[in-house]
């Protein structure tokens, strides 16, 4: 599955939200790729400009400068009708569902084929294929007042497939989830991403859900995007300042900001079974003292870190450190900076 | 306890108040569903050409709202009669009944169009569906439980208003009342009259407000 073609691509992307009197950047300076068949997340916090972005891969919002290549399409150059078109082969689901509530799930289902002017008796029976595919087979007659969130985002999930298309837009999709359903729901999506080959745009704040699904992502920051890369890459060596903040989420505890000396380790698959800290005191006769550990799960391969305070002493601090570069584990120096954000 | 000719008097003016009533919320309807569609759908337009049509057709509903009725209804009797080629009886009423009461309705429907969720008309856009079908497969069947509700409110302001044309020969309970219990001063005749109206008013008023809870499936299965 080795992604070739970009099915997204934005070029030098602007957006203006223009009032009365004053105008608002929404985004600035996006250049961005998606590839066919990837799982791509963009992260942010709230008000970053995450949602934007992703409203103006669809043209739900048009950008006020730059461009988005859709399938080769420059969306721009569209006419109104073979925009719809185009929207037509991009799925999208939303963190509130955004179901009907005036129909059930089956018809749900039915709504996009009903406009893109199937026929009726086909559309039912593709609307009970997916729902098959959801998991949901039994509830083709429940209102979304009869269903739980999770329920409701797989209907609306299946509602997002019935046309077929390309690309599948998560905006905060899982957001409002608990984290069972949350874990439920992403499996779905990674299984459709396998299973079909629909290449996957996940809009989160949530560093859990990029772990769980993405391989790569991008940091939205202040309406620009601070980084871009992959996974793994990211988590164990954030760049920006926001990438650090969603690499180590503990960053903003009072602990984290008290002392100095602090370093990051990080275990691949293979060291995580290794009793690492143990064998370092044991060996070097001096405590450490373990200010965040984390274990996580990145697309399948287990990974750990931890932030570990060494000894005021300097001969045994060095030791320490000597001890655990000979280690199969990454070892890095962790900057006050971090320390210091909160969010 | 009346005579057989005030009972049969009284019972057609009953009838005529339920023709006048349900006739012009008919037609009303007619006009003002689709008004107050326009009215949501040209407000959140790009185009500053739409904008404006949204602006004329406010201040146009605002404009005939704000004309009190019984005014209305005199200034508009030229018109009645080109229309029907009477002022006075029933079917004249409606006239005045209609265009009173459509601007009045295309409100209601507006504010239950804007009631639907904003993310529902988003995801029908992500789809791709145009416009046309966002109105008639989104608005329109999701506001349906509001807009039933705000059916049983226009029907029961109209009966009222129709009861009003009783002032200028219109017909009707409202007529019976001001001419045999306000100028004669029958009071029994009044009072029945305007006990018919009261239970006229919770007859429909209930219905309605049963019809939108059967109908709404965000609280019934």
């Amino acid at each position: 599955m080795a992604p070739i073609r970009p099915i997204i691509s934005i070029r030098d992307l602007e957006k203006i939200y223009t009032g009365k009197n004053s105008s608002v950047k929404a985004l600035e300076q996006i250049d961005l790729d998606i590839y066919e068949g990837e799982v791509f997340g963009i992260i942010g916090q709230s008000g970053a400009g995450k949602s934007t972005l992703v409203r103006c891969m669809n043209f739900l919002e048009r950008p006020t400068q730059g461009t988005v290549y859709f399938d080769g399409k420059d969306l721009s150059k569209l006419s109104k009708k073979e925009l719809l078109t185009v929207r037509q082969s991009m799925g999208m689901i939303f963190q509130q569902f955004n179901l009907l509530m005036q129909r059930n799930a089956i018809d749900n289902i039915c709504f996009p084929l009903e406009i893109v002017g199937m026929d009726k008796k086909q559309a039912k029976e593709r609307a009970y294929e997916l729902l098959e595919v959801v998991g949901l087979s039994d509830k083709a007659k429940a209102y979304p007042a009869q269903l739980s969130g999770g329920q409701q985002q797989r209907v609306a999930i299946a509602r997002a497939l019935a046309t077929g298309p390309k690309v599948l837009l998560c905006d905060e999709a899982t957001s409002a989830l608990d984290p069972a359903t949350t874990h439920s729901i992403l499996g779905l999506l990674k299984q459709i991403n396998k299973n079909l080959g629909l290449t996957i745009v996940v809009i989160t704040h949530e560093m859990s859900v990029i772990e769980e699904i993405c391989q790569r992502i991008a940091i939205i920051d202040n309406n620009r995007i601070v980084e871009i890369g992959n996974v793994i890459d990211i988590f164990t060596n954030p760049q920006s300042q926001t990438a650090k903040s969603f690499a180590y989420p503990g960053g903003n505890k009072p602990g984290m900001s008290i002392g100095s000396r602090l370093w990051q380790i990080i275990f691949d698959g293979n060291s995580s079974y290794e009793p690492i800290i143990a064998k370092t005191v044991l060996e070097c006769k001096a405590p450490v003292n373990i200010m965040f550990a984390d274990t996580k799960n990145i697309d399948g391969k287990a990974f750990g870190q931890m932030i570990i305070q060494l000894p005021e002493d300097e001969n045994l601090s060095s030791r320490v450190l000597a001890y655990l570069r000979t280690q199969d584990i990454i070892v890095k120096e962790v900057e006050a900076s971090v320390q210091q954000r909160s969010d | 306890m009346f005579s057989k000719e005030v009972t049969e008097m009284i019972s057609f003016g009953l009838l005529e108040t339920l023709y006048m009533t349900l006739t012009a919320t008919a037609l009303a309807y007619v006009i003002g569903l689709p008004l107050g569609v326009a009215l949501v759908v040209s407000e959140g337009s790009d185009s500053s050409f739409v904008k404006g049509i949204n602006t004329i057709l406010g201040i146009l509903v605002n404009l005939l709202r704000s004309v009190p009725f019984l005014i209305l209804l005199v200034a508009l009797i030229p018109f009645t009669r080109l229309v029907v080629g009477t002022s006075i009886g029933s079917t004249a009423t409606i006239v005045p009944l209609v265009i009173a009461s459509a601007p009045f309705i295309a409100r209601l429907v507006e504010s239950s169009i804007k009631e639907v969720d904003r993310g529902v008309i988003e995801a029908a856009q992500c789809m791709g569906a145009p416009m046309s079908k966002i109105i008639y497969k989104v608005m329109l069947p999701e506001a349906k439980p509001s807009l039933i509700v705000g059916a049983a409110i226009a029907v029961t302001t109209i009966l009222s208003y129709s009861a009003l044309a009783g002032f200028v020969g219109g017909g009707g309970l409202g007529d019976i009342a001001i001419r045999y219990g306000y100028y004669r001063y029958q009071k029994d005749i009044m009072l029945i009259t305007v006990a018919l109206l009261v239970v006229i008013v919770q007859i429909l008023q209930e219905i309605g407000m049963k019809v939108a809870r059967i109908g709404d499936r965000r609280i019934n299965q």
